[in-house]
């Protein structure tokens, strides 16, 4: 195959095949999830569940109790969220493919700003990776499928950053790989923790629904 | 370009910068001749440039003392710009299109100087020259060698 | 189109001097020549004096499935003085479309330069070779394979020249009614320069010839066959609008502002980003201008299967597939299997519960 019909395919049936399996996956999960339902709970209400469950969708971001964890963690795992969001969603190229599948688009940075900000992401993902095997109970804790999750979120970033200034390879390899990149991501996403990223809103809002309803604070 | 005006491509000053750039490589192209006598050619062709700007370059270089006309395949104009030693040449092919344009930073472009080949070549014509004019019967002032 | 043999002796330099050139037209020819090869201009001594000393090459020039743009995008003199010179130094004795003689004498004048400069002349070909029939395409009763195959046998080189010629162009692409293929994918025992364009930059054609003319050997080449020195640098690299795209300033559409100020046209289509060309720097119609600089995206057409891309104005990012619609499916599919799975889930916890036997003190004490 050449890296013209390399390019073609992972545009054309590799985005496919990548989108179903995501989106198939994820809403799968989610679904199992949501038709666990709860059990009735037949004490008497004592606060809003509704309304503490969205506030805690928010407050768990703020991380206020001091046990949480690290200083370290709560920083670099800011600095990385922040930064694939900016990178993922901010990044003219990416909106216009949003734009495409959506139908919804957003202004962009410049693209200096979103290579410093790439170079910054990377470089927390390899200092959270250190942190994990260097501390005795995270790398006691730690999975294969936890190191699978951090590889396959940092890969789009490295071949989107050698893709963007052309190291290495042809113009037309490195976007084909940063784009296969993204389908493995894509792939690997629903079976993984990274479906955090959807189960957040109902995990967070249950937590804060529980004890809404009891009337403490969450 | 020009032509482009009818279009409604607006020619921006901002943005692309490429003036200041070539412009100082030309200064030191210029010291380096100085001090040490070595020519140098810079070949606009191969720097992109946005519309206007090699015009905004050529007017900043401006016209010096001297202004010579070249006349093989096609017309070629060499001048001095207002910088000694700063030449702009340019050659146009027989439609008057450009075909290429070099600034030379040199004491005397080379093509300006008359070249062996054509002097050795201008020797023979010459001379079969003055043999013609000395014969009265056959006296036909068009040489037959063209130069 | 063939000149008269005695010319075929000469050097390229006196073949030029014979035409009435100075010595310094001929300076001026190398110093646009080397402009052209986007060498630098230190090496203009360097070709005169190669040029100086080349002999003049039988180039056979074939064309098979192709729309003759190439070849018209060489001879339209718009640079008159630099393609017709090379017209002349080069021995073209084989041109269908341009030579007078047609039919048998044409055949008859291919056959006599093949003979006369075996192992040593140039075969140029442009236009693709069909192989789904070979009757799609024949020259004087000869299909373009047999064509091809048989001049090949003693040729030095082969150029093949266009996108056609070098990667099947518009007739390769789908569904390929024609089983279209390149000269690449026919001819293995023979070097080959791939010139792709639709059509190539005119100086870029004679660009190739010159080069090979100077320096007598097959120069630099990609991944792809082509020459470094004018494929070596995607559009995007040398893009004069390289600073929009950098501040993130694009034309939305056609001929609004941002089209209007000469912004970006990534969001257009541009396949600046992956093509491989020189239009950027050498540009049209002698450095008039190029596709991007005219308001119109780079098409890619340099490049293998540039039809197929997945279209001239859908963006490089964008996927070529109509993902909306997939995504619906795989949504609903998501979402029914999820419920499935959920109501099984809770059919098997019910069971279970109805299963559920209590345990009495006298079962643990047995």
């Amino acid at each position: 195959m050449t890296e013209v019909e390399f390019l073609i395919w992972v545009r054309g049936p590799g985005f496919q095949i990548a989108s179903v399996i995501l989106v198939a996956g994820l809403l799968l999960r989610l679904f199992e999830i949501l038709m666990m339902g709860r059990k009735r709970n037949l004490a008497e209400a004592k606060g809003s569940e509704m309304k503490s469950g969205l506030r805690t969708i928010l407050s768990r971001s703020l991380h206020t109790s001091p046990t949480r964890s690290s200083a370290f963690s709560q920083t670099a795992g800011y600095i990385f969220h922040i930064g694939l969001f900016v990178t993922i969603l901010l990044f003219a190229p990416h909106i216009l493919v949003f734009h495409d599948i959506f139908g919804v688009k957003w202004p962009s940075l410049p693209t200096t700003v979103i290579d410093a900000i790439t170079v910054v992401t990377i470089i927390t993902m390899f200092a959270v990776l250190a942190h994990r095997l260097h501390n005795p109970v995270i790398r006691f804790l730690s999975k294969p499928h936890d190191y699978v999750a951090w590889f396959v979120t940092i890969l789009p970033l490295i071949t989107g950053y050698l893709a963007f200034h052309r190291v290495g390879l042809s113009a037309t390899s490195l976007l084909a790989i940063h784009i296969l990149s993204v389908e493995l991501l894509m792939v690997v996403f629903p079976f993984t923790k990274l479906t955090h990223a959807f189960t957040l809103f109902l995990s967070r809002w249950y937590n804060g629904a529980i004890s809404g309803y009891r009337g403490v604070e969450s | 370009m020009n032509a482009l005006a009818q279009f409604n491509i607006q020619i921006g000053d901002e943005l692309t910068w490429n003036v200041q750039p070539i412009l100082h490589e030309v200064r030191h192209a210029l010291k380096h001749l100085i001090d040490s006598g070595e020519t140098a050619i810079i070949d606009l062709r191969s720097i992109p440039l946005a519309p206007g700007e090699e015009q905004k370059l050529i007017d900043t270089l401006g016209n010096g003392e001297v202004h010579a006309g070249l006349n093989a395949l096609g017309p070629s104009e060499i001048i001095e710009t207002r910088f000694a030693g700063v030449w702009l040449v340019t050659h146009y092919n027989e439609e008057d299109s450009i075909i290429g344009r070099f600034i030379e930073i040199t004491e005397l472009p080379d093509i300006l100087r008359s070249q062996r080949e054509d002097m050795i070549a201008a020797l023979d014509a010459l001379e079969k020259q003055l043999i013609s004019d000395q014969v009265p019967e056959t006296n036909d002032t068009t040489s037959e060698a063209d130069q | 189109m063939t000149t008269d043999s005695s010319h075929k002796d000469m050097t390229l330099g006196e073949a030029l001097r014979s035409q009435g050139i100075s010595r310094r037209g001929f300076l001026k020819f190398c110093a646009t020549t080397a402009s052209m090869m986007a060498l630098s201009p230190a090496m203009i001594p360097k070709i005169a004096q190669a040029l100086e000393q080349a002999r003049r090459p039988s180039v056979i020039w074939l064309s098979f499935q192709e729309c003759t743009g190439c070849t018209e995008s060489l001879t339209r003199s718009y640079s008159a003085t630099i393609e017709s010179l090379i017209f002349n130094t080069i021995s073209l004795d084989y041109h269908h479309t341009l030579q007078a003689a047609a039919g048998s004498h044409a055949e008859a004048a291919r056959k006599a330069a093949m003979e006369e400069n075996y192992g040593k002349y140039l075969m140029v070909v442009d236009g693709s070779i069909p192989l789904g029939n070979p009757g799609y395409s024949t020259i004087a009763g000869i299909s373009n394979v047999d064509m091809l195959m048989e001049t090949a046998k003693g040729a030095a080189a082969v150029i093949a020249v266009g996108t056609c010629a070098s990667y099947g162009g518009i007739p390769h692409a789908k569904p390929n009614p024609t089983g279209a293929v390149s000269v690449s994918d026919l001819i293995h025992d023979k070097p080959i320069i791939n010139v792709p364009g639709c059509p190539p930059i005119p100086v870029v054609i004679t660009g190739v010839l010159t080069q090979y003319l100077t320096f007598g050997v097959l120069p630099e080449l990609d991944d792809l066959g082509r020459p470094k020195a004018f494929f070596g640098q995607a559009i995007h690299d040398r893009c004069y609008r390289r600073p929009f795209y950098d501040k993130g300033l694009f034309a939305e559409s056609f001929d609004d502002e941002g089209a209007k100020k000469g912004w970006c046209l990534y969001k257009l289509g541009c396949k600046g980003p992956t093509t491989y060309n020189a239009c950027a720097t050498t540009k049209w119609n002698n450095g008039t201008s190029f596709p991007i600089e005219s308001g119109h995206p780079c098409l890619g057409c340099s490049q293998p299967d540039f039809w197929d891309g997945g279209g001239f104005y859908k963006a490089l990012s964008i996927p070529t597939e109509d993902i909306t619609r997939d995504i619906i499916y795989a949504s609903a599919a998501g979402i029914a299997a999820g419920v499935a799975i959920g109501v099984m889930n809770k059919t098997k916890k019910t069971s279970a519960n109805k299963k559920h036997q209590k345990t009495t003190i006298d079962d643990l004490e047995k």
